[in-house]
């Protein structure tokens, strides 16, 4: 098998795997959006935004969509989305999750560790109220209750079209102003 | 319905008297012993039908009985039965004898018991809270009591947990999480190691603890059923499954046959997708990304069919009590069939990349072994346990509508990331063979997906053999269809312990691979 894909790059260059017929119509879509979000991300970020995630009990799905955003079919980061392994290197926080009590203290801190400029995005409808888990002892209801949110990605879970399409949505309105800034 | 007087004449051979003995479910017996005997009960069961505890939970009846109501689940596999054995605690001295010392797969139920119901198991070794972290939970507060109110704030009350510690020259210690580096759920994971091998992993949980139990209490079952799919999202299906099986049994249903293939169905889908994307996940993780990525794609495309067949990525809104919501009709099943055969051809490609890389195999062969002899002690259920040995998977063990389908357990005795690797691909192969069978049953089956089920009060136990392993749901319902109390087991809650003793050994850049082979649930197992 090795020998084979070495083989397929020297004899035939690139290769990459066709899409599936059905697999197009998507394409489309993550190609328009994808631009989109590229111009966008460009002006405002000056040419990327680096995301920090963060769990704070999430059911896993969430954390799933998040992922299969970067796959080969979306490929989020081409459009200039990285996800991050330190705050410090982070523009912005994704958090999923209602805020287990638990998690309060590590996500503030984690908050804390990242650069000025920041914003905080929360993802999936348990992140924001507390969703299905409201009322519950053990959260803190929604991330809103503890950082200032500027993003809600509703969805439970919402997937990767979801995400790209909310945070073009969201970006829109500022046109070509320095989004980070402006939300400070 | 087989029969169960080897447990009984076992019992009268150690001259303990049965106080009562009920049978509610042809796989349920009930027995209650004198409160003396409870503890010799329990570890005869343990020796004799070789079984771990499988559930151990407590009941708040100090309404209705005056005491604390425990139940310790075992299983029979011989009699195709879960033997449950019970005890009253008085509510004015809340406390047992542990039973950790001589069962280890009873010790973190029983500290579950103890932070949840404030129902001391005496002689338990490990005085450690799991989900309720001291820093922000003050003592003294039980939330599954009845009578339980909210504290008014978070209290530190100074009580640190206390990590155990390895101490000799050059061993140092390396905190990691509960934020992780990846995106993935948290858990504090302490090692403790000299050069590069694990001495000690010790692993602190608990951070996603939502209350998922309190929060059930009072709901309807249809409720109850959205939130069990947002436990553990990666097997929402099959928890809305256990949660739906758990209703139905407890009221006496039998839903339509074509309900039941087409839980198997989606069940199976997601046995496929999670297997795939841990074989990715495997090769991600000793840096051999062409197949991790090309696994991410094959997990993709089945997310897509499911969207397609059932409306939800993750499966979710597809059961309900009584039957299913969703029927899978004719242009669906040749959706379906499609699908198989490129996920099949693709899937061994996967394989074939995976298996023929030396460097690979190198790396997880001999990795991470968890032997047959530590998983029984600990407890250890589904795949993990498959994986070192243990042929335990409760598709063939209560099979229900599984009865109709020709499938092989996997089984693998290594126990090492290898054995895992390959209990999954064997399963993905058993499921894709399910799946077409299922394909024809469902084209000639009759079209009722749903019926309507007269509510009344029961209790029962329900267990699905998810993607991971087995989940247990135990539910009261009132007369009502309403949650009085709803217990769940994850197959998580016992593997984490398995995970602490497989990377014993083990150097830490092997750690993640480790970790990743078993791909535990850090929601399921907090609750
Ligand atoms: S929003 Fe839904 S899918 Fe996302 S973490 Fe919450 S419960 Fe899970």
């Amino acid at each position: 098998m090795n020998l084979r894909i070495l083989k397929n790059s020297i004899v035939k260059g690139r290769v990459t795997l066709p899409l599936d017929p059905d697999e197009i119509t998507v394409s489309h879509d993550i190609e328009g959006l994808g631009a989109e979000l590229k111009r966008m991300i460009h002006a405002n970020f000056g040419r990327s935004l680096h995301i920090r995630e963060v769990d704070t009990g999430s059911c896993g799905a969430c954390e799933s969509e998040i992922i299969a955003s970067s796959n080969p079919i979306y490929d989020i980061q081409r459009f200039g989305i990285d996800f991050v392994a330190s705050p410090r290197h982070a523009d912005a926080l994704l958090v999923t999750g209602p805020v287990s009590k638990n998690m309060e203290l590590a996500l503030k801190k984690t908050y804390e560790a990242m650069p000025e400029p920041k914003f905080v995005i929360s993802l999936g409808d348990c992140a924001k109220g507390g969703g299905l888990f409201k009322g519950s002892y053990y959260t803190c209801g929604g991330v809103e209750n503890v950082l200032p949110v500027t993003l809600h990605i509703p969805g439970c879970p919402p997937s990767p079209l979801v995400i790209m399409k909310t945070l073009v949505s969201f970006l829109k309105p500022f046109g070509k102003l320095r989004i980070l800034s402006r939300i400070e | 319905m087989k029969e169960i007087h080897f447990i009984q004449n076992i019992l009268a051979s150690e001259k303990i008297d049965i106080v009562d003995l009920s049978r509610p479910f042809p796989d349920e017996a009930r027995i209650t012993v004198a409160g003396a005997d409870f503890a010799k009960t329990c570890k005869l069961l343990h020796s004799c039908l070789s079984s771990p505890v499988m559930a151990f939970f407590a009941e708040d009846l100090r309404q209705r009985s005056g005491a604390f109501t425990l139940y310790c689940v075992f299983l029979s596999i011989q009699a195709q039965s879960w033997v449950f054995v019970r005890q009253d605690v008085a509510a004015d001295t809340p406390e047992f004898a542990s039973l950790a010392k001589d069962i280890h797969s009873a010790s973190l139920f029983e500290r579950e018991m103890r932070e949840m119901f404030g129902v001391e198991p005496v002689g338990n070794p490990d005085p450690r809270s799991l989900r309720l972290h001291s820093e922000v939970w003050p003592a003294g507060r039980y939330p599954l009591r009845k009578d339980f109110t909210m504290p008014h704030k978070n209290m530190d009350e100074g009580v640190r947990y206390r990590f155990k510690r390895v101490e000799g020259e050059g061993i140092f210690e390396i905190p990691v999480g509960p934020v992780h580096a990846g995106i993935i759920g948290p858990g504090h994971f302490r090692f403790s190691a000299a050069g590069e091998p694990i001495i000690n992993l010790e692993l602190r949980l608990g951070w996603t603890h939502r209350g998922i139990e309190k929060l059930l209490e009072g709901k309807s079952s249809l409720d109850a059923v959205k939130i069990s799919e947002c436990i553990s999202g990666d097997a929402a299906f099959g928890y809305s499954m256990a949660f739906c099986q758990t209703v139905e049994k407890a009221q006496g249903a039998y839903i339509p046959l074509r309900s039941q293939l087409i839980r198997v169905l989606c069940l199976e889908l997601e046995r496929l997708y999670n297997h795939i994307n841990d074989m990715g996940g495997i090769a991600l993780d000793v840096g051999f990304s062409f197949p991790a990525q090309f696994a991410s794609l094959i997990k993709e495309a089945i997310l897509r069919l499911n969207d397609a067949v059932c409306g939800s990525r993750y499966l979710k809104g597809v059961n309900t009590i009584g039957g299913t919501l969703i029927d899978i009709d004719m242009a669906k099943r040749a959706l379906i069939h499609t699908a198989l055969i490129k996920i099949k051809k693709d899937f061994r490609a996967l394989e074939e990349m995976l298996f023929s890389s030396v460097s690979f195999m190198d790396r997880a062969d001999a990795t991470g072994i968890l032997r047959a002899k530590t998983a029984r002690d600990l407890g250890i259920t589904g795949l993990a346990a498959r994986a070192s040995g243990i042929g335990l998977d409760m598709r063939k063990v209560f099979p229900g509508i599984y009865h109709s389908f020709s499938f092989k357990m996997a089984k693998e005795q290594a126990g090492d990331v290898t054995a895992r690797l390959k209990v999954r691909c064997s399963e993905v192969i058993e499921s894709l063979e399910i799946i077409k069978q299922c394909l024809e049953k469902l084209g000639t089956c009759s079209p009722q997906i749903k019926i309507t089920i007269a509510k009344k009060s029961g209790t029962a136990l329900g267990c699905v053999e998810a993607w991971r392993g087995p989940v247990l749901v135990w539910m009261r319902l009132d007369a009502a269809g309403y949650i009085e109390r709803c217990k769940i087991v994850d197959p998580s809650f016992h593997n984490w312990e398995g995970l602490s003793y497989a990377v014993l050994g083990n150097i830490i850049p092997d750690f993640p691979l480790c970790n990743k082979s078993f791909d535990l649930s850090y929601p399921g197992n907090d609750l």
